[in-house]
């Protein structure tokens, strides 16, 4: 049972990465504009500019 | 000179002007040398809109970057400093098609719904990384762990969810606590108290190295909460957000005329009796006052719902609200803010409201129900068990169990589940509703009430006859009509558009308020106006339809006659309305005659006419008392008090901001259908909103006796609760499903597209 020293911090801390990525991607706005984002991807917006 | 552009309505606006040192306060700065500011932008509502808005700003010299947020209606610009002014950027979506106006973040409620929005979403976070965390632990536990490893596990348990558990539940303890201190009891009781009992009696057993641990129990349930809560939140910010920006549009201030002649901008809230307005062709009043100098037109259908102007002249009293026509006016301000016309029905409209905010919502009344019957089977629990002789540890386990199993997970997801899909549904086809109060009472409604102008009507006249006339004379009379702003000058226009004819060229045009227009071509003197300045006798009957007359040299004079026409749908929707049991009555200020046509054109048998605001909301009340719920639909400054008295109410988003302020729903579009389908969506959101209270309460009929018996597990807590969940929420989604045709074509009615139209006027 000693490899659970080890698991479980890892586990804990991958989660806790997950949840700090999170928060991170609330705090630069990507939840501010959802409806736009589902649009944006169907944009052709990359040809180039003239 | 920035030239008027049209709104999806076709009418006219004039772009918001930026001044002086009030434009400090939208522009931030972005870096060295750049520049950010954001818009509103109402019209923005659909995705081609962004790319539309985002390449044509971006392609503009000196703009680095458009951004457009769909959800919020927002563009944000960031520009390089002295290389393009913001009004610029203003004018330039005013030529797409787009009112735009400066947004600053601190004055309107929006960005307050955005941290609040934020802070459920951080909470919703928080408990999701608790729950998934501790229930892999739990899983392990299920599975067989013993002896230390169990006892290291429920502590990790509850070293994550026990601060979980302190940051996510607050929003569920302050409400609790401050429905408590008021001495009610909402849903945030029991499920405070089960949550906080679930995580103390885990620690205690924990400590006691016991074999059950309720960790994952309190924080799903959070979970769960949380996301019903923040769909709750999210419904009503949605609307909110849209209904505020589409009020803050109005118009803001005037030109003041100085003692020395000069002129200034000054903002609407700072008028004062005494001033001097200049009003031009086409602006609304900011204020009430006696018109100093100037004959024009005054439209005054958001008034008093009549479509047909009235002639004003110096020493008439003019009202705040109402459109100045055909010349320029200078008004000298009798009363501003606090003591105009307009302000004394918002004073009637705030004390009619106070009746309408009794309504209790449908989870609140089940909640008062709900908290003493859980509390009474736990109490009931512990007593059976201690009589039966278990002893305290055992009794007040069962005890707590009961109050885990029945903490309302299901219930608290019920319903904001059920109504954020149904509000989804009617925000894409453009109904936009207020919160979910709204939506309850719409599916309630016994009685429709509608104002005409503006409401059953498009509000603008169109021409109705007479239809063969000759090529010539439309066209004539319509390079003549181009020069006016009067709504029957603008219809005519309209309709030799509509007929693919270009009207002529007219020259001398001069317009005589009160009278009509006049102008030469070819040598031919042309006149249109009313009779009189055409030379046509007055004929005394009223057959309600509006008329203007056009004489070419000295040939006998032709009379248009016009009628304000119904909004497309309008009789189908009344019989719908009708289809589904509900009364429908007609209520205007209008003329009888006018009032006559409309209601025999839509098929309604009783109807109101020439009646005041102060009538209207007598009326209201009278049928409120006599027990009926009704739905008052309106758009007019004068609807307002009455949207106000309603059991709910609704308003197009033409309406005036104060009517759109009133009403509990608003709706984008020309069609009236959207009545009949927001009154069909709500009422089978209800329908399905109790199937939901009945799968939860059955959920509990089943495992409560289970719980009472001691027979529930943290394994069979944890099984129950989440699948009673997944059953409501999967329950909700069926109001989003079926008839999708029929809400596509609602759709297309809903956005009028601005931007396609845009395009089409560009090209």
């Amino acid at each position: 049972m000693n490899v659970l020293i080890y698991l479980i911090p890892i586990a804990l801390f991958m989660g806790a990465v997950g949840l700090g990525a999170f928060i991170w991607s609330l705090k630069s706005g990507q939840y501010d504009d959802l409806e736009g984002a589902a649009w944006r991807i169907l944009q052709d917006d990359d040809t180039p500019k003239p | 000179m920035t030239l008027p552009c049209c709104t999806l309505d076709g009418e006219y606006f004039q772009p918001f002007k930026l001044e002086g040192e009030d434009a400090a306060r939208w522009i931030s700065s972005a870096g060295p040398g750049l520049k950010r500011i954001e818009f509103l932008v109402p019209q923005a509502n659909r995705p081609e809109s962004m790319a539309h808005i985002e390449t044509d700003l971006g392609a503009l010299a000196g703009v680095k970057s458009a951004r457009v947020n769909l959800t919020g209606r927002r563009v944000a610009v960031v520009y390089e400093d002295g290389a393009i002014e913001p009004q610029a950027l203003i004018d330039r979506l005013g030529f797409l098609g787009y009112m735009a106006r400066p947004f600053d973040p601190r004055e309107t409620g929006l960005t307050k719904d955005d941290k609040e929005n934020a802070k459920l979403l951080r909470a919703l976070a928080v408990a999701g990384f608790a729950a998934s965390n501790v229930m892999l632990l739990s899983v392990s536990v299920w599975s067989g762990a013993e002896g230390a490893t169990r006892d290291l596990f429920h502590w990790l348990s509850a070293m994550i969810a026990l601060p979980a558990v302190a940051y996510a539940g607050r929003p569920f303890f302050y409400s609790a606590v401050n429905a408590l201190r008021l001495g009610r009891v909402n849903m945030d009781v029991p499920i405070s108290l089960g949550v906080l009992l679930a995580s103390f009696m885990s620690l205690f057993e924990t400590i006691n190295g016991a074999e059950h641990a309720y960790f994952d129990a309190s924080v799903t349930l959070l979970f769960f909460l949380l996301a019903g809560r923040y769909l709750d939140h999210l419904m009503r910010a949605r609307a909110r957000s849209a209904i505020s920006q589409l009020i803050s549009l109005s118009s803001e201030g005037a030109s003041v005329i100085e003692g020395d002649g000069t002129r200034r901008y000054v903002p609407a809230r700072e008028l004062k009796a005494g001033m001097l307005v200049a009003v031009a062709a086409g602006d609304r009043l900011p204020a009430d006052g006696l018109i100093r100098e100037g004959t024009s037109d005054m439209d005054r259908s958001l008034l008093t719902g009549e479509t047909a102007p009235e002639t004003v002249k110096p020493g008439s009293l003019v009202h705040a609200g109402e459109m100045n026509v055909t010349g320029p006016i200078t008004v000298e301000i009798t009363a501003a803010g606090n003591d105009t016309f307009l302000s004394e029905l918002v004073r009637l409209m705030s004390s009619a409201e106070q009746g309408q905010s009794r309504y209790i919502r449908i989870a609140d009344r089940l909640a008062r129900f709900y908290s003493p019957a859980v509390h009474t089977l736990a109490a009931t629990t512990l007593i059976s068990w201690l009589i039966l002789g278990n002893g305290w540890h055992n009794s007040i386990m069962a005890a707590i169990a009961v109050l885990i199993i029945t903490c309302p997970c299901a219930l608290g997801l019920a319903v904001p589940a059920v109504q954020v899909v149904a509000s989804g549904r009617l925000f894409r086809s453009g109904v936009m509703i207020k919160d979910g109060a709204a939506l309850e009472k719409l599916a309630g409604v016994d009685t429709v009430i509608f104002d005409k102008t503006g409401t059953l009507t498009k509000g603008e006249p169109a021409l109705v006859s007479p239809l063969m006339v000759s090529t010539d004379t439309l066209a004539l009379a319509a390079g003549l009509a181009q020069a006016s702003k009067h709504p029957l000058s603008r219809a005519l226009v309209r309709e030799v558009t509509k007929r693919g004819l270009q009207p002529v060229t007219v020259s001398d045009i001069a317009e005589h308020p009160g009278l009509g227009l006049s102008g030469t071509h070819g040598g031919e003197k042309l006149r249109l106006g009313n009779r009189a300045w055409c030379g046509l006798e007055e004929i005394g009957e009223d057959h309600g339809l509006l008329e203007f007359a056009f004489r070419r040299g000295a040939k006998a004079p032709v009379l248009f006659h016009f009628e304000d026409q119904l909004r497309p749908d309008a009789a189908e929707t009344v019989a719908a309305l009708k289809g589904m049991g509900l009364a429908v009555h007609l209520l205007s200020g209008d003329r009888e005659a006018a009032v006559t046509r409309v209601a025999g054109a839509v098929g309604i048998d009783t109807a109101v006419s020439r009646a005041s605001p102060q009538t209207k909301l007598a009326y209201v009340d009278a049928l409120t008392k006599a027990g009926r719920h009704v739905l008052m639909v309106g758009d007019g400054i004068n609807d307002a008090p009455a949207l106000a008295a309603g059991y709910t109410s609704m308003a197009p988003s033409s309406a005036s901001d104060i009517g759109r302020t009133a009403a509990e729903t608003v709706w984008m579009g020309e069609s009236a259908s959207a009545v009949a389908n927001a009154i069909k969506v709500s009422r089978r959101t209800q329908r399905i909103a109790k199937e939901n209270f009945a799968l939860a309460v059955g959920y509990n009929v089943f495992a409560v006796p289970l719980a009472m018996a001691g027979f529930v597990s943290p394994l069979v807590a944890a099984v129950a609760m989440s699948t009673s969940s997944i059953i409501v929420i999967a329950n909700a989604l069926r109001v989003g499903l079926g008839r999708t045709a029929q809400a596509g074509s609602a759709r297309l009615n809903a956005d009028t597209a601005p931007g396609r139209k845009a395009l089409k006027d560009a090209a």
